[in-house]
C-alpha cells in the first residue's frame, strides 16, 4: 500500500461531506493539587479532518495524552476541563459542542465508542480477562447498535478478519491473556471500529509492542482508515513513527502547544526551538556518535576481557523448560561497547544478568580476564572470587525509579558499593561521592536528598555513578535509555562514551532501539528466541544485515524522514 | 510511576525529606486516622498511668453504694451572695430506702457541696508501679464522699475507676499479643519469603492450617485448661499466648508477601551486585521498605486482640476476677438486672468500642500513609 494511493483514496471521498470532524479551540484542562494547579493542556486548539492522521508527539509530561482524554472527558480526577470548546460535526450536518456536555451525562456516552472511539497504550488492562473476546465485541454491539445475538456474532467475525486475526472462527471464543500484545491491540482496533466511529484516537497504541508487531498494528491502522474514512488522532512519543504515518503534527511542550503543520514542515523546516530540538535529538540517534568516529579502532589482537562461551539459561524444567538463552557465544573487549539487540522475549535480559551471575547459567562458560592477565570461569566462580569479581563487572539497570532505594539518601546509594568492600569511610567516602556525582554531571551538594526530588534523567545519572564507584573494568548496560525521553538518550549515551574513553570500560550495551545501538556501540549481536542470528561490526549489521530476521527487524524501524517512509515496504520474517 | 503524593510541602524541604517523614506528612492529611492517633495515645497514656486518672481505688468495696448511679458534676458554682464562679462540684448522694419494697434510692442531696480538686489527694497508689504516691488527676474534697462519675457496680465499686484500671490490662493484651504474634510472624514468614522453596511450602501449610482453625473454640479450648489457681500475672501471659498463638499467621503472610515482592526489586538486586552482604541486604536495604506496613498491620491487628481478650474474658473463660480488664467488667452486665437497675455497668463496652474504633481509624490512615513511593 503506498502512498499515493491513500492520497487518491482520501481525494475521492472528501466529496462527501464534511470533512472537518472535530474542531478543538483554546482546550484548557487544569488538575488541581493541594497548592495550586497544574495546567495539564493549556490552550490547545487543533482539527481533524476526515481520512487524515493527526499526530501529538511530546515527551512525557507534555499533556498529550489528557489532551485526548478531555475530548472524551474521560480524565482522571480531579482533573477537569476549565474551558475551551470542542465542536464536533456529524455526518448529518449538525455540529455538537462536546465541552458542554456533563462527562457522565448520557449524550457524552452516546459519543464514545460510537462516534468516537480510543485505543489505549496497553491492551490488557482496557480488556476484560474473565470474558471471551467475542462476549466483549458482542456487547459492544448489542448495546449500541440493538443488534440481535447472531447478527453481532457475524459482525464480530467480519471485524476481526478486517484487523488481520489469524482463524478467527475459533479465535472469537478465547479469552484475552490466550492472545500476545500486538493480537490483544488488534482486538481493541476491532472493538473501536465496532460502530464505524469518525474519530479513532490512539494513545499510544504500539509503545508496549516490539517494532515488527508495530509495524504491523500502523499498517493496519492506516489501512481501516482509508477503507472507513475515518479521521485519526495518533499519539506518540516516537518521531519515527510520526514520520510514517502523519498527515499533520501537533508538537506539544508542557500543555502547551509549540508548533502545528504538515509532516514535511515539522520534519524538514520546523520553526520553533522546541521542535527543532526535538528533531535534532532523534536525528543524532540515526548516525554514529561523534565521540566513537574521534576514537582509534580497537586492535585486532587485543585478548578479549570477557568471552562468553556456549551459553544457555533454562528456566523450569520438563515441559515447561524455557531456554531463555540458547548457546550463546560472545566476546567483549577492553574498551569496547557491544550491543545486544533484540525484541521483548529475546533473551537479551537474561543473557545480561547471566553476565553477573544474577542468574545461573545451566551451561556455558563465561571466562573473564582479570587486570592481572588471569583468565576465570564465572560461571564456576565461588562465592569470594564471584565478590571480587563483581567489583570490577558492574550493572545499570534499565528503571531509573526502581533500581535506586528509595529510603535512602543519593550519598549512600552511591557511596553503599565503597562502603560495603570497605574501600572508604567517612569523609574520605563523602569526597568520593561528591567527585563521582561531579562526573555523571550532577550537583555533589544534591547528595542528602532522596530519589524522588530527582527526574528519570538525573537518577539514571546516579545509577551510573553507583555502577563506576569502584572503578570496574566492564559495566553491562541493561536498556538504560529506554525510560528515558529522547532529548536525555543521547545526552546520557554521550556521558556513558565520555566515562568510557576516561576510565577505559567496555560496555556490554542492552537495548531494544537500534538507533541507540548504532549510535553508541561498535559491534552487535542480534538476539531471537534466545540465540545469537548474527554478529558484526555496528556498521555492517545496521546498514547491511546477512540474516533474515535482522533484515526484518531493520525494515520494520519508522525512520523519523517522512519523505523517506518505508515500513509499509518491510520485510517479515517467520522463524523455521 | 513514582510520585510523592504530597504537594503541599517546600520542594526544597521534600528534597531530603526520609521515609519516615514523608509517611508523617501523607498521614497527616488523614483526618480521621489523626483523631484516632490521637485517642489511640490518650487511651494508653491512661493505661500506663491508671492509679493517676482514677478517682476511687477500683477495688474497694462500699456496701452504701451498690448500683451507685453517676453523679452529675456542676461547674458553675452560685455563692448564697448571688456571685458565680467557674469551679466544679458535686452534691453528695443520699441512700434511703423504700419503706415498702426495700430498694435503694439515691437522691441528691442539693443543700451539700463536695468540690472537685484538679491533682488533689485521694487514695495511695504507685505510679507507674514504681513511686507511692496520692496524687490524683481528679479527687473531691471530702473524702468520705466518694465521687461515681460513671456510678458504682453491684459491691459499690467505682465504675470509672475501674474501667481506667481495666484499660491497662486489656490495651496491654492487644500490645503485648500483637509483638508475641509479630515476633514469631516475622521469623517464620521471613524465612519463607526471603528462602522460598520447601521452606516456603513447610511454612504456607502451616500457615494453612492455623488459618483454618476455627479460633473462638480453640480460645475457649485453651483457656478453659489453664488451671484456675494460678496467680493472675501468669494467667494475664497464658491468655496473651494464647490469642497470639492463631494471629501471627496473618502477620507472616504479610512479612512474606513483602519479602516476596521486595526481593525481585532491582535496587535489592542492585544492593547484592554491590558487594553488600546477605545480612545487609535484609536489615539495610529490604527491612526500612516495608517496617512502615508492619507497623500498619500491627496496629490493625491490636483491635482484634483487644476484642478476642473481652469476648473470652466476658465468657468467663479470659481473666478471673480480681484482675481488672473490660471483658472482666462487661461479665456485671451479664444479667438483665443490671440492665434494668444500672445501665451504666455497659460502660466498659463503650471503653471498648472507642478504643477498637480508633485504632481501626489509626491503622487505616498508616496503611495507606505506609508507602509514600507509590500513589
Amino acid at each position: 500500500m503506498s502512498l499515493i494511493d491513500l492520497a487518491t483514496h482520501a481525494g475521492a471521498r472528501s466529496a462527501t461531506p464534511p470533512s472537518l470532524i472535530l474542531e478543538v479551540k483554546d482546550l484548557v484542562t487544569h488538575f488541581p493539587v493541594r497548592n495550586g494547579i497544574v495546567k495539564a493542556v493549556d490552550g490547545v486548539s487543533l482539527t481533524l479532518e476526515r481520512g487524515k492522521t493527526l499526530c501529538i508527539v511530546g515527551e512525557s509530561g507534555s499533556g498529550k495524552s489528557v489532551t485526548a482524554r478531555s475530548i472524551l472527558q474521560i480524565v482522571d480526577a480531579p482533573g477537569r476541563i476549565v474551558s475551551g470548546a470542542m465542536m464536533l460535526h456529524r455526518a448529518d450536518g449538525t455540529s455538537v459542542d462536546l465541552a458542554k456536555f456533563n462527562p457522565r451525562g448520557r449524550e457524552i456516552r452516546a459519543v464514545r465508542g460510537r462516534e468516537i472511539a480510543m485505543i489505549f497504550q496497553e491492551p490488557m488492562s482496557s480488556l476484560s480477562p474473565v470474558h471471551t473476546v467475542g462476549d466483549q465485541m458482542m456487547e459492544v454491539l448489542r448495546l449500541h447498535l440493538d443488534m440481535g445475538k447472531k447478527q453481532a456474532r457475524a459482525r464480530c467475525i467480519e471485524l476481526l478478519k478486517q484487523v488481520e486475526i489469524p482463524d478467527v472462527e475459533r479465535a472469537i471464543d478465547r479469552y484475552t491473556f490466550e492472545f500476545s500484545g500486538g493480537m490483544r491491540q488488534r482486538v481493541m482496533i476491532a472493538m473501536a471500529l465496532a460502530c464505524n466511529p469518525s474519530l479513532l484516537i490512539a494513545d499510544e497504541p504500539t509503545t508496549a509492542l516490539d517494532v515488527t508487531t508495530q509495524a504491523e498494528i500502523l499498517d493496519l491502522i492506516r489501512r481501516l482508515q482509508q477503507q472507513h474514512g475515518m479521521a485519526v488522532m495518533f499519539i506518540t512519543h516516537d518521531m519515527g513513527v510520526v514520520a510514517e504515518i502523519a498527515d499533520d503534527v501537533l508538537v506539544m511542550h508542557r500543555g502547551k502547544v509549540m508548533e502545528s503543520g504538515t509532516v514535511d514542515a515539522i520534519f524538514h523546516s520546523p520553526q520553533n526551538d522546541y521542535t527543532r530540538m526535538l528533531i535534532g535529538s532523534v536525528l543524532k540517534l540515526e548516525q554514529k556518535a561523534e565521540i566513537r568516529l574521534r576514537r582509534s579502532p580497537i586492535a585486532d589482537e587485543t585478548l578479549p576481557v570477557l568471552q562468553v562461551r556456549n551459553l544457555s539459561m533454562q528456566f523450569g524444567s520438563g515441559k515447561n523448560a524455557l531456554k531463555a538463552v540458547d548457546d550463546v557465544s560472545l566476546t567483549v573487549k577492553p574498551g569496547e561497547t557491544l550491543g545486544i539487540v533484540g525484541e521483548s522475549g529475546s533473551g537479551k535480559t537474561t543473557m545480561g544478568r547471566c553476565l553477573l551471575r544474577i542468574y545461573d547459567p545451566s551451561a556455558g562458560a563465561i571466562d573473564y580476564r582479570r587486570p592481572d592477565g588471569s583468565t576465570l570461569d564465572l560461571v564456576k566462580a565461588d562465592k569470594e572470587t564471584l565478590k571480587a569479581c563483581r567489583r570490577e563487572i558492574r550493572m545499570i539497570f534499565q528503571d531509573p525509579v526502581g533500581s535506586l532505594n528509595p529510603r535512602m539518601t543519593v550519598a549512600q546509594i552511591v557511596g553503599e558499593p565503597l562502603l560495603v568492600n570497605r574501600i572508604a569511610a567517612g569523609k574520605q567516602l563523602d569526597d568520593r561521592v561528591a567527585d563521582l556525582l561531579q562526573q555523571v554531571g550532577l550537583e555533589p551538594s544534591w547528595r542528602e536528598r532522596y530519589p524522588h526530588a530527582f527526574s528519570g534523567g538525573q537518577r539514571q545519572r546516579i545509577g551510573i555513578a553507583r555502577a563506576i564507584a569502584l572503578n570496574p573494568r566492564v559495566i553491562v548496560a541493561d536498556e538504560a535509555t529506554s525510560a528515558l525521553d529522547v532529548s536525555l538518550r543521547s545526552q546520557m549515551l554521550d556521558l556513558m562514551m565520555g566515562l568510557q574513553d576516561k576510565l577505559g570500560l567496555s560496555y556490554v550495551f542492552i537495548s531494544h532501539d537500534i538507533g541507540v545501538i548504532r549510535y553508541m556501540c561498535d559491534r552487535v549481536a542480534v538476539m531471537y528466541r534466545g540465540r545469537v542470528v548474527e554478529t558484526g561490526s555496528a556498521e555492517q549489521v545496521c546498514n547491511s544485515p546477512t540474516h533474515a530476521y535482522t533484515q526484518a527487524l531493520l525494515s520494520a524501524i519508522p525512520r523519523p524522514d517522512p519523505r523517506a517512509r518505508s515500513i509499509h515496504r518491510r520485510h517479515r520474517y517467520t522463524a523455521a | 510511576m513514582t510520585d510523592i503524593a504530597i504537594s503541599h510541602v517546600d520542594s526544597r524541604q521534600l528534597a531530603v525529606a526520609s521515609q519516615w517523614q514523608l509517611v508523617w506528612w501523607a498521614f497527616k492529611r488523614h483526618r480521621l486516622a489523626m483523631a484516632g492517633l490521637v485517642v489511640t495515645a490518650f487511651f494508653y497514656i491512661v493505661a500506663a498511668a491508671p492509679g493517676f486518672f482514677a478517682v476511687n481505688d477500683p477495688s474497694q468495696q462500699n456496701a452504701r453504694a451498690a448500683y451507685h448511679p453517676p453523679q452529675g458534676v456542676h461547674f458553675i458554682d452560685l455563692a448564697a451572695d448571688g456571685s458565680w464562679s467557674v469551679r466544679p462540684y458535686i452534691h453528695p448522694y443520699a441512700l434511703k430506702r423504700d419503706p415498702q419494697t426495700l430498694q435503694a434510692v439515691y437522691r441528691e442531696d442539693e443543700t451539700r457541696k463536695s468540690y472537685i480538686r484538679f491533682f488533689g489527694t485521694g487514695y495511695a497508689y504507685k505510679l507507674f508501679g514504681l513511686f507511692d504516691t496520692t496524687t490524683h488527676l481528679i479527687a473531691t474534697d471530702n473524702k468520705s464522699e466518694p465521687l461515681f462519675l460513671l456510678g458504682a457496680d453491684r459491691l459499690g465499686r467505682c465504675v470509672y475507676s475501674r474501667i481506667i484500671q481495666g484499660a491497662q490490662i486489656s490495651l496491654s493484651v492487644g500490645l503485648a499479643g500483637v509483638l508475641l504474634s509479630l515476633t514469631i510472624g516475622i521469623v517464620l514468614g521471613g524465612l519463607s519469603g526471603y528462602y522460598g522453596g520447601r521452606i516456603d511450602f513447610a511454612v504456607q501449610r502451616l500457615i494453612d492450617f492455623v488459618l483454618s482453625l476455627p479460633s473462638i473454640p480453640i480460645w475457649l479450648a485453651l483457656s478453659a485448661a489453664l488451671p484456675h489457681d494460678w496467680p493472675a500475672t501468669l494467667n494475664y501471659f497464658m491468655i496473651t499466648l494464647i490469642l497470639s498463638l492463631t494471629a501471627w499467621a496473618q502477620l507472616a503472610r504479610v512479612v512474606r508477601g513483602r519479602f516476596l515482592s521486595l526481593r525481585t526489586e532491582e535496587f535489592v538486586t542492585a544492593a547484592r551486585l554491590d558487594g553488600a552482604s546477605e545480612w545487609r541486604v535484609i536489615f539495610r536495604h529490604m527491612l526500612p521498605s516495608f517496617t512502615s506496613h508492619i507497623i500498619a498491620s500491627i496496629s490493625l491487628a491490636i483491635p482484634a486482640m483487644i476484642l478476642a481478650e473481652t469476648s473470652l474474658s466476658f465468657l468467663g473463660l479470659g481473666l478471673q476476677p480480681p484482675t481488672i480488664s473490660w471483658g472482666v467488667l462487661l461479665r456485671e452486665a451479664q444479667n438483665i438486672r443490671s440492665i434494668a437497675t444500672a445501665p451504666w455497668l455497659f460502660a466498659p463496652g463503650a471503653a471498648v468500642v472507642i478504643a477498637v474504633i480508633a485504632l481501626n481509624f489509626l491503622g487505616d490512615g498508616l496503611r495507606d500513609a505506609a508507602d509514600p513511593y507509590n500513589k
